[in-house]
């Protein structure tokens, strides 16, 4: 595949927490981490998923003025950013899992329509759903 | 937008997800306010400025979310809907079912299980959150206006 989306980015709190998360507690990669001065390009990857790159953003001057940056943090931490998904395997097993790293679990997984699904958060606010794929 | 500290916001959020993951559970302020780790008297002030409501309100819709998929879904009592999703009295959650979606739980319920289901294809829990009641004003005013009188001296309470 040589087309399609590569990066998509969220806005998270502090680059070095997210980092924690999404690396040590839900097992992704560092794809890239590059820093200029105080701004630093942190992307993330699921390991069986090399086409695609989250971007663990923090909004800050200059890219957004001081004001502008408070605001969307803002927005992230009251759980206002559109909804993101994580499909696995088995979710129950997952769930297990990463509520041992300690993830932040806002529902448990509950069977319905005949899939299973579970909800957590990074620590940032951004709300994740956690699904298990449908063979 | 709020001025308010990230990271108080953050821990507000945490009691908004507490009452979305049992809405049917009591959640009085000191239980909410220790959730989110901030005193009883700054809680309800603090959530109604970040998230446009007060809790119990915001708690409110999420009951009626339930009760209204839950007569779409199955077949199950009325009576057991309204224990199930956190009333203690029959009359309270039919009344104020009808009071903010406009119909009986009955009603609701032949009108969604005979219409079809165009979004049965996105996420259940999104479609569930963006159909919940965009409940702005308290039960109390909405059931004023719709008397069409502002000499109504009763206030029924808007805590379920």
């Amino acid at each position: 595949m040589s087309q399609g989306v590569g990066v998509v980015g969220l806005y998270v709190h502090d680059q070095g927490e997210a980092l924690d998360f999404y690396v040590g507690k839900l097992g992704f990669r560092v794809h890239t981490d590059a820093r200029n001065g105080d701004y630093r390009w942190l992307t993330v990857q699921q390991p069986e998923q090399p086409s695609f790159q989250l971007g663990l953003f923090a909004p800050q001057p200059p890219t957004v003025d001081e004001a502008t940056a408070q605001t969307l943090r803002g927005i992230v931490a009251k759980g206002a950013m559109p909804p993101l998904v994580l499909v696995v395997d088995d979710c129950r097993a997952a769930f297990e899992r990463m509520r041992a790293a300690g993830v932040e679990f806002t529902q448990e997984p509950v069977e319905r329509y005949g899939a299973v699904d579970a909800s957590f958060r990074d620590p940032s606010g951004n709300g994740w759903k956690l699904v298990e794929g449908r063979s | 937008m709020s001025g308010q500290d990230p990271r108080l916001l953050r821990r507000l959020l945490r009691a908004k997800d507490r009452m979305d993951a049992a809405s049917h559970e009591a959640w009085p302020i000191a239980r909410l306010a220790a959730v989110s780790g901030v005193s009883e008297a700054h809680f309800a002030r603090s959530f109604r400025e970040a998230f446009g409501l007060p809790p119990h309100r915001y708690l409110l819709t999420r009951r009626i979310e339930r009760a209204a998929a839950v007569l779409r879904d199955t077949d199950l009592p009325v009576t057991g809907i309204a224990f199930q999703t956190g009333w203690s009295s029959l009359g309270a959650f039919g009344r104020t079912f009808r009071d903010i979606t406009g119909e009986s739980p009955g009603e609701l319920r032949a009108r969604q299980q005979a219409a079809s289901h165009q979004l049965e294809e996105a996420p259940p829990c999104f479609v569930a959150a963006a159909q919940r009641p965009d409940l702005n004003i308290a039960v109390s005013e909405k059931r004023r206006r719709e008397a069409g009188s502002t000499t109504d001296g009763s206030q029924p309470t808007e805590v379920p």
